[in-house]
């Protein structure tokens, strides 16, 4: 009351009337003192400005109501007008600009101040300032056109000063708030949108560059609110191509961009000559020229927008690529042609002659032509540039363009098979994902594929996995090309036995992309003998087994191949298909009818009957709920295994499977702890009873949590049944340690949070609640109002009796559902030499880990270290250790730090990966939560962990320091 | 006074042989100041030939009296190998202008060049080592982008030039008057260096080389790769390479290749280098990292590239050790020293592979092989046969004809004068450069002198009231555009002022005199004068909307203080004609309005 009263005086202290609803509601809210009036009391205080300007300062780091913020800005404009110093002045107007901001204030009172004190503003700054928070009036107001034309209006009057800043903030409104030619283009109006245009266009040579820059800007402001620009804009911006700044150069690309986009296909004529072109070649010319700026920002800028230019002529675009050699005036050849001219002459050798690539016809020296007008080589030099940033854009407009234009993809092949020798490894690997996307409008040539397969020897695991997912969907063309993949990915293999996996599964594609090309290559690869019977390979060698994998998967589309295989063969091949299921398809072998007939119909029809599987099995338990207690459990246990092995075989159903098998799981443990007998009987449970019944509540609970944080797919209806799931495990909980604990003190406690917990399950699910008919909570919330007022140990009672007769609620799949897991590739976990180190100091650790379907990875996932003392430590990888080879799959490379006291002996500490979750993150979305001052806190904060990848051991040894 | 003298401009010595080994001299006098560009030597010369003929610079009086500064674009012999010489025995006691880098590594470069002239050629008349340091004494160094005052009028600055570690292009300037002398540069940013670049300081001059005039070169790209199969399919062999490199400049880059090339391939073979130059140059590469390119600048925290892992230095004995391995080796075209043991003791192997990764002269070994000579003549009637593979690769680092166009694109000079170069292709790309950027281009020959008139612009100084009141009659300021503005030149005491008009003639204590222009144009108009008069009113009105257009009672039109009349001439009373008077300060406005009546009135909507 007292707060309330003293908020009060404030008011008519500052006049700000408030409706008083507070006195209908029950709701205490806390306020603080009415800002206004401190601000108010503050700056009556300040006797110099340098005094004023720190309580302004101060004030301007608290958020202020929006309620009050109207007073607030009465207050600093009553000061305003009395201030003398431009400083202070400047602050206030900046401060009105940010309270316009606040959400829930409509500006339009302050407008009408703002343009007043303009006028009479001398300082620069501050009109700089002022017309910035007129901007910030006016994006605030954008359905109201008098304001807006008001605006325009001022800042057309203010356009003439001489303050860079001045004109900039202008320009700016400008841009922001010229009015848009609507559908109802009154004449004054669509005069007036013309008009911003001409008047922005006119200070495209203002004398100032950052005048320049930002009437550029503006323009392209008014772009993106979609005011439709106008042609004529593209002659001047064409001449800020050759602006001084650059600045303006890199803003003068965009304009020009945005225009070639509008306009791709009018026609401008060529200076010094009567042709003419579209426009968008033009302009694609005229960036291209960009490409060899001075700068590299606008070398960026340029190289990036290129790619965007689709719609340009396939003859502008292949200039790009083309750069006329010559030497001593005659014509050379590039190296790209003469390897392509040496492939297709049939010779496979290069260079071995001086003068190889001698000139050869003379060029007429008025043709040639050293500036292009047009695009000739911006790609080329794109490509050679210094700086690498420069380099990445050029290769990704390449990847843009080539996607859109199949024989501009074949062209630029061979430059961006030459990028894969970049020095930095980041356009590296830019170029062969690069090459990765449009691998389908393309096939490698034979020396071409020679320089990509040379890159396998990269010492950099990323490259090597990158290049092996671009194996996997390139078209060889020839059966050489094939033989010398095969041949450089082995020796890639036992060069780094650690890529065995991604090389098996890169030479599955590429088995199954080429089946003719692999057909004559048989007999040498699997060293058959017409006559004589050859040694049988060891069955164990990863290279053998590569060498198979890529036959069988092209045998599987080539039904002739079988018979090139000798004995062993099958054999292995019956060994593979059960061990590697993933990397060996099924195979129609002749003479193995019965492998045959048991084996292919139920692999390749069988996705519809797996499927079936699933859902009769789970419809089987839905159904079948009313069956004894004993019946029901052994029908469950069934189905698990049932889904589980079903999970194996299948990969695709893999998460459905599991994703169903744990929640029977969860519901065979609830009836297992409930379908105790002990139950009835009155008096306290003993320990070992207790015991079972807790501990399928704790497992229930951690089971729950996997279900929702562990899989990606998960729909809303979904978390219903998991959260309802989850509830039941807290009754479950609750009941225990009722029936086990003396004494009623704690139960209360207890008793109120789990009763907590179901209203705040009623109000998070509320849309789902019908779906739950018959269900424990449905039940439950029926009961509410008489267990809000029960005593605990009647809300046990309750409770039990409605969990044993709650109905088992019928779980949908979801559409995609997809289990996290996570394999740690290193540490590898053998080695036998520990790990030395001086105790107190610190040990990095390299850890390498794959990680499939993690949604937001760089703040879920994290590492565990477990110390042999039982010492646990949680350690969080950097957003920039996580990459994204592909969709679904995140690769986890990073160091962590071991540390440690000093040991006697060598021991093992253990490292895995957790997945961090928080579930009041994920309620955070829903609206009745508010607070956004809240959310960040939350967000960051876990709530617990789940393991989800096998630990592995490492062998440390922390050595007390020497003295 | 405002005389238009540039000066002139001496082109010493020179071009002729053209690639590394032309002598680059250059005597540029701006503005009254003498600069000398470059004190290059001749490598083609044992005798007197091989300095510039410094004597052509002033025939009586001391060089230091007459020059300015010297300035040293870069540490190669061609461009400051004379430099001891012409300080120390010609003697020139100004300062010497070069940069960091080159200051740090062209003495190690002196010096070696001195001993082979003197310890192993037994030259007498040389310079000695004492003069090489106290040459380098004379030397100030300057940074990139640093405005170095020589004088009180003449300044220099430095740009990035690539070429080799330090190579800079430098700016002199005189007042407004100002020359960029390129030295040699390159575009392409290479495994160590990074691209020329220069900002748009519009000089009067671009003294650029053009050694690759009428050459467009191929991508590195390709370049590099052939180069790094070549030594890699070859070590895979078991075979050893051989690369006969100059100490400084390519080697390194060459040198970077590889060692990244082994660090991301994670080969093993060893890698040498035969020379105990280059361990002195390479400390200095280590220290200057600024100068390197983007890659080195960014890594060099985490790890020098310059430290080499893979490459060790090289011992006598190692060249019949067994197994692969990648030898560099001095000098590079296989005329004498290690590169040529190295060579004879390899050559008879198949599997073995010479790079040889540049130019080579007539008469040399690395001549003879890469034209296709299989057996070479050694001394004493040996005959060598060489098996072993020979190739090729062109690693160079100046600039192409795309190259120099795009520099002086950048620069955006008045003239361009061509130097460094064969005048054949000089000659092509000089029409070019005029075709192209419409830029006069010169191309003089040794010990030519071409002269360049300049424009210098001449500062006037303008009372601040009388521009703001000429500001405030156009309508905007437009920038960039020549304005009109009215006012009266005052010259005195060798500064220029210019005031308004009553101003100067207050201070020339001078009486104001009116100055009107008449004229009479004709009207064919059968109407009386009133209605003409109000015809012409109207129609200056419609035209003129910006200017104030009044008629006046007593039937004249007046536009500012131009003043209209109508008469009618008594003989014929078809025609009109009209009295236009002005001032002089109306002149424009004036005949404006006169040619606009000549045109005759728009035919009355009657």
């Amino acid at each position: 009351m007292a707060a309330h009263l003293k908020k009060r005086v404030y008011e008519e202290f500052t006049k700000v009337v408030q409706p008083q609803e507070e006195i209908a509601t029950k709701k205490l809210r806390l306020t603080k003192p009415s800002k206004s009036a401190a601000l108010h009391i503050d700056l009556c205080k300040a006797t110099s400005p340098a005094d004023a300007l720190q309580y302004l300062l101060q004030f301007a780091r608290k958020p202020v109501e929006a309620e009050s913020v109207e007073g607030v800005v009465r207050i600093l404009l009553e000061h305003y007008y009395k201030e003398n110093d431009p400083s202070v002045r400047l602050k206030i107007a900046s401060l009105l600009g940010l309270l316009s901001k606040t959400a829930g204030f409509s500006p339009d009172c302050i407008m009408d101040d703002a343009i007043n004190i303009l006028q009479n503003e001398k300082s620069h700054q501050v009109l700089a300032q002022l017309l910035d928070t007129l901007l910030a009036i006016g994006t605030k107001l954008p359905e109201n056109q008098a304001i807006q034309m008001r605006l325009v209006d001022v800042a057309c009057k203010h356009l003439t000063d001489t303050s860079h800043g001045v004109r900039n903030k202008c320009l700016q409104l400008l841009g922001n708030l010229g009015s848009l030619e609507k559908s109802v283009t009154k004449d004054a109006e669509s005069l007036a949108a013309r008009d911003v245009q001409k008047i922005i266009g006119d200070y495209f040579s203002d004398q100032d560059p950052r005048v320049r820059t930002a009437a550029i800007k503006a323009m392209l402001q008014l772009h993106e609110r979609g005011l439709k620009l106008h042609q004529t804009i593209y002659n001047q911006a064409c001449k800020l191509l050759s602006d001084d700044y650059e600045q303006v150069r890199s803003a003068a690309v965009q304009l020009i961009w945005v225009v070639s986009q509008l306009y791709p296909e009018s026609i401008v004529p060529i200076p010094s000559s009567n042709e003419e072109i579209r426009l968008v070649d033009d302009a694609f010319g005229k960036i291209c020229h960009m490409v060899s700026d001075g700068s590299w920002v606008v070398r960026v800028q340029a190289a990036k927008l290129l790619g965007s230019m689709e719609q340009v002529s396939s003859h502008f675009l292949e200039q790009t690529l083309d750069k006329k050699l010559m030497s001593d005036l005659r014509r050379k050849r590039t190296a790209h042609e003469r390897a392509k001219e040496l492939y297709s002459s049939g010779e496979f050798s290069s260079g071995r002659k001086w003068g190889d690539d001698a000139p050869k016809e003379e060029v007429d020296t008025g043709a040639v032509n050293l500036i292009e007008s047009g695009a000739c080589g911006a790609f080329v030099h794109g490509l050679e540039d210094e700086m690498y940033e420069v380099r990445i854009a050029a290769v990704e407009a390449l990847c843009m363009l080539a996607q859109s234009s199949p024989s501009f993809a074949e062209k630029c092949l061979d430059f961006l098979v030459d990028m894969f020798n970049d020095e930095i490894e980041e356009v590296r690997l830019q170029s062969i994902h690069t090459m990765r996307k449009i691998s389908n409008n393309i096939t490698l040539r034979e020396d071409q594929l020679d320089t990509v397969l040379a890159v396998l020897e990269d010492s950099s695991r990323d490259i090597r996995e990158a290049l092996h997912e671009l194996l996997c969907c390139t078209n060889v063309s020839t059966k050489e090309g094939i033989h010398l993949a095969l041949v450089e990915l082995l020796k890639n293999l036992t060069k780094y036995p650690t890529d065995r996996d991604s090389i098996w599964k890169c030479l599955k594609f590429l088995g199954s992309r080429h089946p003719t090309l692999v057909l004559p290559l048989v007999p040498e690869l699997l060293s058959t003998h017409p006559f004589f019977d050859t040694a049988e390979p060891d069955m164990d060698d990863p290279a053998y087994i590569a060498v198979l994998v890529l036959i069988f998967n092209a045998a599987k589309t080539c039904p002739t191949m079988p018979a090139l295989f000798s004995d062993h063969t099958f054999r292995h091949y019956a060994y593979l298909r059960d061990s590697l299921s993933h990397l060996v398809p099924a195979l129609r072998l002749p003479g193995r009818k019965l492998v045959s007939s048991a084996v292919s119909p139920s692999i390749i029809p069988q996705e519809d009957p797996s499927q079936q599987f699933l859902q009769q099995s789970l419809e089987r338990v839905y159904s079948l709920q009313h069956l004894d207690p004993q019946g029901a459990q052994e029908l469950l246990e069934f189905t698990i295994r049932d889904l589980q092995r079903l999970g194996e075989l299948q990969s695709e159903l893999a998460g459905v499977a599991d994703f169903s098998a744990t929640y029977l799981r969860c519901q065979l443990l609830l009836i297992k702890a409930l379908q105790e007998k002990l139950w009835n009987i009155a008096a306290p449970l003993y320990l070992k009873q207790s015991d079972l019944a807790s501990a399928a509540a704790k497992q229930i609970m951690e089971e729950t949590y996997k279900m929702e944080f562990m899989y990606s797919g998960v729909e809303n209806k979904q978390v219903v049944i998991i959260h309802h799931m989850r509830l039941q495990a807290k009754a479950l909980q609750l009941i225990v340690t009722a029936r086990t604990t003396r004494g009623l003190d704690p139960l209360f406690g207890m008793c109120e949070k789990f009763l907590q917990e179901v209203d705040f399950f009623q109000r998070y699910f509320i849309a789902d609640l019908p779906h739950l008919q018959d269900s424990f909570v449905d039940k439950l919330l029926d009961l509410m109002p008489r267990l809000m007022t029960s005593k605990p140990a009647e809300v046990v009672k309750i409770l039990q009796t409605m969990l044993r007769q709650s109905a088992f609620l019928h779980l949908p799949l979801p559409e995609q559902i997809h289990k996290a897991s996570a394999t740690i590739i290193e540490p590898a976990g053998e080695s036998d030499n520990p790990l030395r180190f001086t105790s107190g100091l610190v040990v990095a650790l390299d850890v390498d880990a794959t990680l499939e379907h993690v949604q937001d990875p760089q703040n879920t996932v994290k590492v565990q270290v477990l110390y042999p003392d039982g010492q646990a430590q949680m350690i969080h990888p950097k957003p920039a250790d996580f990459r994204n080879p592909g969709p679904g799959r995140h690769r986890l490379i990073t160091q962590i730090y071991l540390s440690h006291t000093a040991w006697t002996e060598a021991c093992q500490v253990e490292v895995r990966l957790l997945l961090a979750y928080n579930s009041s993150a994920r309620i955070a979305k829903c609206p009745w939560m508010e607070g956004g001052e809240m959310s960040p806190q939350v967000e960051t904060s876990i709530e617990g962990t789940i393991p989800f990848s096998k630990p592995v051991k490492v062998y440390i040894m922390p050595k007390p320091a020497r003295r | 006074m405002c005389g238009a003298g540039f000066g002139h401009f001496r082109w010493l010595a020179g071009g002729g042989a053209g690639q590394d080994v032309g002598r680059s001299c250059i005597l540029v006098s701006i503005a009254g100041k003498n600069v000398m560009l470059d004190c290059g030597m001749h490598m083609g010369f044992n005798d007197d030939r091989r300095f510039p003929d410094f004597s052509y610079i002033t025939q009586n009086g001391r060089l230091t009296d007459f020059l300015d500064c010297v300035i040293i674009s870069h540490f190669h012999l061609d461009h400051c190998g004379a430099l001891p010489y012409f300080s120390e025995m010609v003697g020139y006691d100004g300062p010497i202008y070069m940069t960091h880098p080159t200051q740090a590594i062209c003495p190690i470069l002196l010096e070696d060049y001195r001993k082979i002239a003197v310890d192993k050629k037994g030259e007498a008349n040389f310079f000695t080592s004492q003069m090489i340091k106290d040459c380098m004494k004379k030397v100030v160094a300057v940074h990139l982008h640093q405005t170095v005052q020589v004088d009180d009028e003449l300044e220099i600055k430095a740009y990035y030039a690539g070429h080799v570690l330090g190579a800079a292009m430098f700016q002199i300037k005189v007042g407004s008057e100002s020359v960029v002398y390129t030295g040699d540069y390159n575009m392409t940013p290479d495994r160590h260096l990074g691209a020329a670049w220069i900002d748009k300081c519009r000089p009067n001059l671009l003294i650029t080389e053009s050694t690759y005039a009428t050459t467009i070169r191929d991508s590195k790209r390709c370049r590099e790769r052939d180069f790094l199969k070549k030594v890699h399919e070859t070590v895979e062999r078991g075979g050893k390479v051989l690369i006969p490199v100059f100490a400084l400049g390519r080697a390194q880059e060459l040198c970077i290749l590889l060692e990244t090339f082994w660090e991301r391939m994670n080969l093993k073979v060893p890698i040498y280098f035969s020379t105990g130059l280059t361990e002195k140059a390479n400390h200095y590469y280590k220290l200057f990292i600024p100068w390197t390119n983007q890659k080195i600048r960014k890594t060099f925290v985490q790890r020098n590239m310059f430290e080499f892992k893979h490459i060790k230095a090289f011992d006598r004995a190692f060249a019949d050790n067994p197994g692969p391995m990648v030898v560099f080796a001095t000098p590079g075209m296989l005329h004498a020293g290690q590169s040529l043991q190295i060579f004879r003791k390899w050559a008879g192997n198949e599997k073995n592979m010479v790079i040889m990764p540049g130019y080579c002269v007539q008469g040399t070994v690395g001549h003879k092989i890469l034209s296709g000579q299989r057996k070479l003549e050694m001394e004493g009637r040996q005959v060598l046969e060489v098996k072993m593979q020979v190739e090729y690769m062109s690693f160079s680092a100046h600039a192409d004809a795309k190259g120099i166009m795009q520099l002086v694109g950048q620069a955006e000079p008045e003239s361009v004068l061509l130097v460094h170069g064969e005048a054949k292709k000089m000659e092509f790309l000089k029409q070019k450069i005029e075709q192209e950027l419409r830029v006069s281009c010169y191309m003089p020959a040794n010990g030519e002198t071409v002269t360049l008139p300049t424009s210098p612009s001449i500062p006037v100084g303008i009372s601040l009231g009388l521009l703001k009141r000429e500001m405030a009659q156009g309508l905007l300021p437009e920038a960039k555009k020549p304005r009109l503005l009215h006012g009266t030149l005052i010259m005195k005491d060798s500064n220029f002022r210019l005031v308004s008009s009553e101003q100067a003639l207050k201070e020339l204590g001078l009486a104001e005199h009116q100055l009107r222009f008449t004229c009479r144009v004709h009207l064919h108009d059968t109407r009386k004068e009133q209605e003409t008069a109000l015809r012409v009113y109207s129609h200056l009105k419609s035209i003129l909307k910006d200017h104030c257009v009044q008629h006046l009672p007593d039937g004249s039109v007046t536009v500012e203080s131009i003043l209209i009349q109508a008469a009618a001439p008594s003989e014929d009373p078809g025609t009109k004609v009209l009295l236009v008077s002005w001032t002089y300060q109306d002149e424009e406005l004036g005949s404006f309005l006169t040619s606009l009546l000549k045109k005759g009135l728009p035919q009355a909507p009657s």
